[in-house]
């Protein structure tokens, strides 16, 4: 690892400040995102703020209902938070789905959302990447692409994202709230990350002297009819080939409201409300389902290695839909 | 980890609390815990398998916590009750996970050992391991390379069910 300077930041203002003020600085929370990507010259950062200190880890009830975690908040008191586990049993199941136990206690909330790529060739300083050095090419696109996307590429970077949180968090339709030096604003999780585009090197609308203070999850928590359903190669540790978080709200046998959104398969979590209002007001059929999964994989490419994701990913919706709807309602 | 610096910022002084006793070192700021303990307090008990967050072989206890000691820095776990595997005897008898691991012949060549008993600890310490299932899964943080999972598992029910009892 490179040398850097270290600092413990007191308070919101001062991390901000001190970001500010050096562009080669980074917050550092959990570390298990930033460390593992230093270690190997990935991430270079020449000054460490420690924001671990900051008071941004509870977790409460917000105004209208909903519930706010705050950034700094652990990946696992977040999922065994007895809130959580009630209210949004989509959260708890999807962070639980990732990572193991160590990670978990060590992993921040709002570290989750900014974690990297696992595109292996971004892990591979040998290589040419886009993402990791601007210009110099895109190794997978012609390369083993077996783990990368198939929504929303682009020429010049086909990675996803790879957190499993994030899937549930945009289809619980959460709000990421940051503080920058010109005060605080709300991003809507659907507009935090971004596709790739020509600047696949940016992975989200954050910038790069703001913080993220906190997440905010709206009073629904779909938790009668939810799934996580996390496709891999072996049951636990690893990061998903295609999941899919999906909530239905029902009123007999009738979708009132449904949810989807779609992990692995692109740079940001996949949701298409268009997509998904197709099921208002309908019966929850296979036939419907099969429809919206349709609807969900169109325009999907596939670079050879990957192109299996494109049907998995439909059958994955249609399943976890099913599983949604006949999971047994606890009241 | 890092010693391709050139100019290096001066090492600063680190209060870490380990199995009961205060020690002040003076570290870099990209020194991780674990090579805090193995290197600079001669704690060898904590293995280094990947030193990427991926074997588990690293695994102490913070306040109480599992966590992997190679993600961490050393300087970030200042105040915190630090426990490695040499701080789990008490009073000359073995923790009962320790005893658990000899009684159920749960290792072979004891590499992954001392992060394995760690990580159960923790594990038991978090309360959510209901069915074999789940203990599968919140042990997959701990990669053995000789295999042992099968008594490892029996290790882990009997410390589950132990601690039910009390
Ligand atoms: C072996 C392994 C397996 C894993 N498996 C999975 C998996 O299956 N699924 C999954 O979803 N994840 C998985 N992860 C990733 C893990 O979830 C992330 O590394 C973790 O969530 C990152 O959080 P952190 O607090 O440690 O972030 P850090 O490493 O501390 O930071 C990550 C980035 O976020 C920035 N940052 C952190 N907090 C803030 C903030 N509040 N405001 C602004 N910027 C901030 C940092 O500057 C840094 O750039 C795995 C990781 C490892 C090592
Ligand atoms: S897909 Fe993106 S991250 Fe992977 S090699 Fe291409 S540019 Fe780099
Ligand atoms: S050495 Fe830390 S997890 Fe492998
Ligand atoms: S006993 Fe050899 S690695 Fe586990």
């Amino acid at each position: 690892m490179r040398s850097f300077t270290y600092n413990k930041a007191d308070d919101v203002a001062a991390a901000v400040q001190e970001v500010s003020a050096n562009q080669e600085a980074k917050f550092i929370a959990g570390g298990t995102n930033l460390l593992d990507l230093m270690k190997i010259d990935v991430m270079k950062p020449r000054h460490l703020i420690d924001i671990t200190h900051l008071a941004l880890k509870t977790i409460e009830e917000t105004e209208d209902g909903g519930l706010r975690l705050g950034a700094l908040a652990t990946n696992a008191d977040t999922a065994y938070n007895e809130q959580v586990e009630k209210r949004y049993p989509l959260l708890s199941h999807a962070i639980l789905a990732g990572a193991t136990g160590q990670l978990r206690n060590m992993a921040t909330d709002g570290g989750n959302l900014l974690q990297r790529t696992r595109c292996y060739y971004f892990y591979d300083t040998d290589t040419p990447c886009n993402k990791r050095e601007p210009g110099s090419g895109c190794s997978a696109i012609k390369g083993y692409n077996r783990d990368l996307a198939i929504l929303g590429t682009s020429e010049y970077c086909i990675a996803t994202h790879p957190s499993d949180m994030a899937v549930a968090l945009a289809a619980l339709e959460a709000k990421i709230r940051v503080t920058g030096p010109d005060g605080d604003r709300v991003i809507p999780i659907a507009e935090f990350h971004r596709l790739p585009g020509d600047t696949p090197h940016i992975d989200s609308n954050l910038q790069p002297n703001e913080i993220i203070t906190a997440i905010d999850l709206p009073a629904k928590g779909f938790a009668n009819h939810y799934t996580y359903m996390k496709l891999r190669d072996r049951a636990s540790y690893a990061f998903a080939l295609v999941s899919v978080a999906a909530a239905l709200e029902m009123d007999g046998d009738t979708i009132k409201e449904a949810r989807i959104a779609l992990g692995g398969v692109a740079h940001k979590p996949w949701r298409l409300p268009a997509a998904e209002a197709m099921l208002s007001d309908q019966k929850a059929t296979k036939e419907n389902f099969r429809m919206v999964a349709e609807a969900y994989l169109e325009g999907a490419k596939g670079y050879g290695h990957n192109d299996f994701k494109i049907e998995l990913a439909k059958r994955a919706v249609v399943r976890a839909l099913q599983q949604a709807l006949e999971m047994e309602v606890k009241s | 980890m890092g010693n391709n610096s050139v100019t290096s910022p001066p090492k600063s002084s680190v209060k870490l609390h380990i199995n009961g006793e205060q020690k002040e070192l003076q570290l870099a700021p990209w020194t991780s815990l674990l090579d805090a303990l193995r290197e600079h307090l001669n704690l060898t008990g904590t293995k280094k398998g990947c030193d990427h967050g991926q074997c588990g072989a690293c695994t102490v206890l913070v306040d109480g916590k599992r966590i992997n000691s190679c993600l961490t820095l050393a300087v970030m776990q200042q105040d915190k009750e630090i426990t490695t595997i040499e701080g789990l005897a008490k009073d000359g008898e073995l923790h009962p996970v320790q005893q658990a691991f000899i009684d159920h012949d749960a290792f072979q060549c004891g590499y992954c050992t001392p992060g394995q008993i760690c990580s159960v600890i923790g594990l038991v310490n978090e309360g959510k391991a209901k069915s074999l299932d789940d203990i599968r899964d919140l042990m997959s943080g701990n990669v053995c390379r000789c295999g042992a999972y099968v008594n490892i598992v029996k290790v882990v029910q009997e410390a589950l069910e132990r601690s039910e009892s009390k």
